[in-house]
């Protein structure tokens, strides 16, 4: 059972989905319960990989290995460290949480949609788990189609355009990855005569700067366009919007972290020449510090609730991958919470605007004013949700920002100064927003007999505000876990940075 | 020399005899020995049955021999046919499309009024022919071979005779079929001028050493590669696909696209790793361009078509163009990759106009993108099925399509095509765009007015759902077929 537990918790979903496609399609409460019960219990077999998980060990966990293509030296190779067990656990939780979000929203080819569902939960999780190439691509692929469904099926009145361009956008840049993926692979049988998509083996190869930094740009190409950087963001605001709550959720919490995880699990330790290399390291911050200040300035000017959230979603992943390029333990870890915060948020955000569109049927933030009189429940959620989205101390948001903040600060001060902008920014578009919308008086008369939150709605947020508040008051399970994995990617792209000799050097180097 | 026909001889031609005879005695029972009209309706399409046992039995020997004695290779006739690894793959290849394109047949052609036992006479003679151009390996065996397989073709495409569309098909392609086979034939007069002889291996023999850009060598090289490429319909000799394609009927547009196509690759392989290998450095950039242009072609023309036959030909003139990315590779890795796109390709191809073919009925053509609307909610499982077809085709894993693209690209990558390598993956972003059309009109389209059942048969049913399972199984266990494609290397 418990060597197998990573397996298990990997096929949950899909196992569930099996079962649904013999549910009958009229018997739309089954399904939905079936689908409910599969994905808590996905949830719950995940709970063992926390509590088992040994912090203290720096190596992957849970490690399983089979071999599956011999012929092409791919392997079924799966296992966790403390930055990808962070992730599966967002996946397990947010995953259910969503689907039972869905309860009353979506009422139209339920078995589809909750078989969709499904089958993404695998394919995320599946994405976080890998640690075979051959087989990351395959999960990383299998997501498109689910969202594409989610998207194109469930979505608002342009869901058949933003359905579409999220899965080019995607698609254009994951093909050239596996490019990328498929010159690693042969340099391996080079240089050691058998061919293996094994990252652990691939990480032993030396290459010359020059092919990892093109390997990089085509790394780059994927992971960016998934998390999304700028100037790849365009297909985000479009697929956020159009897709159903539960589909918004799930992209935002999770979908985009494949990319940053990408950088983070691929691009960094496999290509450790390239990632610091200084013209890669230089053009990575500034799109990074751009996705910050010009998300946050497009969020300012929006007037669809949800529209905001999903560019602050832009400002906040550049944050992320600014942590990230910060190539120092506090950037990364920093990242790796923010990541998991931004999941937290944004997920209750696009939950919030899911609760009030099923109510009132538009997201207009000027047809609303003065909620707060009408669903105080409701309104409280929600003050929670933006100020952790919004970094305020003692949440989850400021232990993110502030980390990332610090090793930004480490690696040039210019990249901190700029991007606490952001930090501001988005304290200014979010307060503005909660005080459009909640605060006041109500300003229109069909707000005010609006229903507040249902149980079911609010067991859909407690665990999310729950965690929300652990992580801001206690984050020091979080750190631990992160430690290991993130000084090894350290010290793997900068040999020397704990030995401590060239540090003050590269950080006067760095600046610009 | 000799001069008598022997055991061999007889061992490696037993498929082909079967196919023949099979072939002649369907014509013969059709228009002679079964006189009663409605036996013959159904009488006639039984006599395939016994026709592609026997002949999966012949090559099933032909298979165990090579297996048993470790043998390369085994030939007949003083070199004219070959059976090895590849001649055996790409023979299986054929069959498997012979047999579902006859068990979807006739249903189909009931319903277009033009049901006659000929056709499947011509079915297994084109595979006669097919036969001959994976196994032949003398110049004239293989151009024998080329124009059986055509003829048939030509009268197959040309079968809806009360139809315009068909036989303005039928005239096209038969037109540009003679020109470019007249066109293949010159190449192959100067092959036998500059080598004295037709045999392959002597012809190779006599090119080793000459220069690769000596201008006999060079005006044999592009006649004959023009009449090759232009049978695997690669641009800019592509032409006549989409109406020959659109034209005929669905399931000689199956057969077609799968088959021939598989054949005319093994042609080409045959010949440019053979007599044209010297050549390389003439005909390497020159089929790289091509293959650009094959593939740009074939995705960008695909994007605005409204018809879902016209839609798949133009797409499989792309996938002409990946097949021709392994070989400009070259290496093994690349011919492989060959081998495996042909094989998966033949599953998902033929599967996406099986689910066509179940759309035509009585009066309802079922041809247009938008016929497919509400695919979903009628047939869930033709829909799915189509799903995973179309997926495949764009090369999406863990569908089967994706290890023909994998390998193909992997070889690039091996050989230092960047560019190439390149220009591949982003056109299948664009290739899933217009798969991703039909897709749209299944699942997200309302339902259109025509609610009539579907056309579907059990032998239909079971056509469409074997190619859906091996296209997925092929995906996501694929090593036992690996393993076959790697006994069809030609070096």
């Amino acid at each position: 059972m418990d060597q197998h537990l990573l397996s298990i918790v990997l096929f949950t979903p899909l196992a569930g989905l099996a079962v649904l496609l013999f549910l009958p399609g009229e018997n739309k409460t089954l399904i939905k319960l079936w689908a409910n019960l599969v994905a808590f219990a996905g949830f719950l077999v995940s709970l063992p990989l926390a509590s088992r998980f040994d912090a203290s060990n720096g190596g992957y966990q849970f490690v399983e290995k089979a071999p599956w293509i011999p012929t092409m030296g791919v392997q079924y190779i799966i296992g966790i460290d403390g930055i990808s067990l962070l992730l599966v656990m967002l996946t397990t939780l947010i995953g259910f949480l969503s689907i039972l979000s869905s309860w009353t929203s979506i009422d139209e080819r339920v078995k589809e949609y909750y078989a969709m569902f499904l089958l993404l939960q695998t394919g995320m999780i599946g994405v976080f788990v890998a640690l075979d190439f051959f087989l990351f691509y395959v999960f990383w692929e299998i997501v498109l189609i689910p969202m594409y469904f989610i998207i194109g099926v469930w979505g608002g009145p342009r869901k058949l355009y933003a359905a579409i361009k999220f899965v080019l956008y995607t698609l254009a840049g994951s093909v050239l990855m596996l490019l990328g993926i498929l010159t690693l692979y042969f340099q391996h049988f080079k240089q050691f005569g058998y061919y293996t998509f094994e990252v652990a083996a691939l990480m032993r190869l030396d290459l010359p700067l020059g092919l990892q930094q093109w390997v990089f740009w085509a790394f780059f190409l994927g992971f960016a366009i998934k998390v999304p950087m700028f100037p790849f963001h365009t297909w985000l605001p479009d697929a956020h919007v159009e897709a159903p709550t539960a589909g918004s959720v799930i992209l935002a919490a999770v979908l985009l972290k494949m990319g940053t995880y990408g950088f983070l699990r691929f691009s960094l330790p496999l290509l450790p020449k390239a990632s610091i290399d200084q013209t890669i390291v230089q053009a990575l911050a500034v799109l990074s510090i751009i996705a910050i200040i010009y998300g946050a300035l497009v969020s300012l000017m929006q007037q669809d609730w949800k529209k905001l959230v999903a560019y602050s979603s832009v400002s906040h992943l550049g944050f992320c991958t600014l942590g990230i390029f910060a190539l120092n333990p506090n950037g990364i870890a920093g990242s790796v919470i923010q990541q998991i915060n931004h999941g937290i948020s944004t997920g209750m955000l696009f939950l919030i605007i899911g609760v009030i569109y099923e109510r009132r049927h538009t997201r207009e933030i000027a047809a609303y004013g003065g909620l707060a009189h009408v669903m105080p429940k409701f309104a409280t959620v929600f003050a929670f949700a933006m100020l952790s989205s919004a970094g305020l101390p003692l949440l989850n948001g400021f232990v993110g920002e502030f980390t990332i903040l610090q090793g930004a600060f480490e690696a040039s001060r210019t990249w901190a100064a700029l991007a606490v902008t952001g930090v501001i920014l988005g304290a200014a578009y979010l307060l503005w927003l909660y005080q459009r919308t909640m605060l006041g008086q109500v300003t229109n008369a069909r707000n005010l007999h609006l229903p507040d939150l249902s149980p079911r709605e609010l067991a859909v947020f407690a665990p999310l505000i729950l965690w929300a508040v652990w992580i801001g008051v206690y984050p020091k399970p979080y750190f631990d876990v992160l430690e290991k994995p993130v000084a090894q990617l350290v010290e793997r792209v900068r040999p020397s940075y704990f030995t401590g000799q060239v540090q003050a050097g590269l950080t006067e180097h760095r600046a610009p | 020399m000799n001069l008598f026909y022997t055991a061999t001889d007889h061992f490696v031609l037993s498929p082909a005899i079967q196919l023949a005879f099979w072939g002649c005695a369907i014509l013969l029972l059709d228009t002679w020995l079964i006189p009663d009209p409605r036996k013959r309706r159904w009488l006639v399409p039984i006599f395939v049955l016994p026709a592609i046992v026997l002949t999966a039995i012949a090559l099933g020997k032909q298979h165990a021999y090579l297996v048993s004695e470790g043998a390369r290779e085994i030939s007949a006739f003083n070199g004219a046919l070959t059976v090895d690894g590849f001649a055996l793959f790409f023979n299986w290849v054929f069959l498997i499309s012979t047999l579902i394109v006859s068990i979807v047949s006739y249903r189909y052609l009931e319903i277009e009024g033009e049901h006659h036992g000929e056709y499947y006479g011509l079915i297994l003679l084109a595979n006669c022919g097919m036969f001959f151009l994976a196994t032949g390996t003398d110049l004239v065996t293989l151009f024998v071979g080329l124009e059986l397989m055509a003829l048939c073709f030509y009268v197959m495409v040309g079968f809806l005779r009360g139809e315009r569309r068909s036989n303005e098909a039928a005239l096209k392609y038969l037109i540009l079929g003679a020109f470019s086979s007249a066109l293949l034939v010159y190449g192959f007069s100067l092959f036998y001028g500059m080598a004295g002889a037709t045999k392959l291996s002597v012809i190779v023999k006599a090119m080793q050493g000459r220069d690769p850009w000596d201008p006999v060598l060079f005006l044999a090289m592009a006649t004959t590669s023009v009449g090759l490429l232009f049978k695997i319909s690669a641009a800019p000799f592509h032409m006549w696909a989409p109406d020959a394609y659109e034209g005929a009927p669905t399931t000689t547009t199956a057969y077609l696209s799968v088959a021939s196509k598989a054949a005319s690759i093994a042609f080409l392989l045959r010949i440019f790793l053979g007599p044209l290998d010297v050549a390389r450095p003439a005909w390497e950039p020159l089929l790289a361009g091509v293959a650009i242009l094959t593939m740009t072609v074939g995705n960008f023309a695909a994007i605005t078509q409204t018809n879902v036959k016209r839609l798949l030909a133009y797409s499989s003139i792309s996938h002409a163009g990946y097949m021709l990315l392994g070989l400009i590779a070259g290496n093994d890795t690349g011919l492989k990759g060959i081998a495996v796109y042909v094989l998966v390709y033949t599953f998902m191809n033929l599967g996406a106009f099986l689910v066509v073919i179940a759309l035509r009925r009585q009066n309802i053509i079922g041809e247009d993108v938008a016929d497919l609307a509400g695919l979903a909610k009628r047939h869930p499982g033709y829909a799915l099925l189509m799903l995973v077809f179309l997926l495949s085709l764009a090369g999406i894993p863990p569908t089967a399509g994706f290890l023909g693209k994998y390998y193909i690209f992997l070889s690039l990558v091996e050989t230092g095509h960047y560019v190439l390598a390149v220009i591949g993956t982003l056109y299948v972003a664009v290739a899933i765009y217009y798969y991703f059309r039909i897709v749209r009109s299944m699942y997200l389209d309302e339902a259109a007015a025509d609610t009539a059942p579907l056309a579907s048969t059990v032998g239909l049913r079971f056509a469409v759902g074997v190619s859906g399972l091996l296209t997925l199984c092929i995906g996501i266990y694929p090593e036992p077929f690996l393993r076959l494609a790697h006994t069809s290397l030609l070096k």
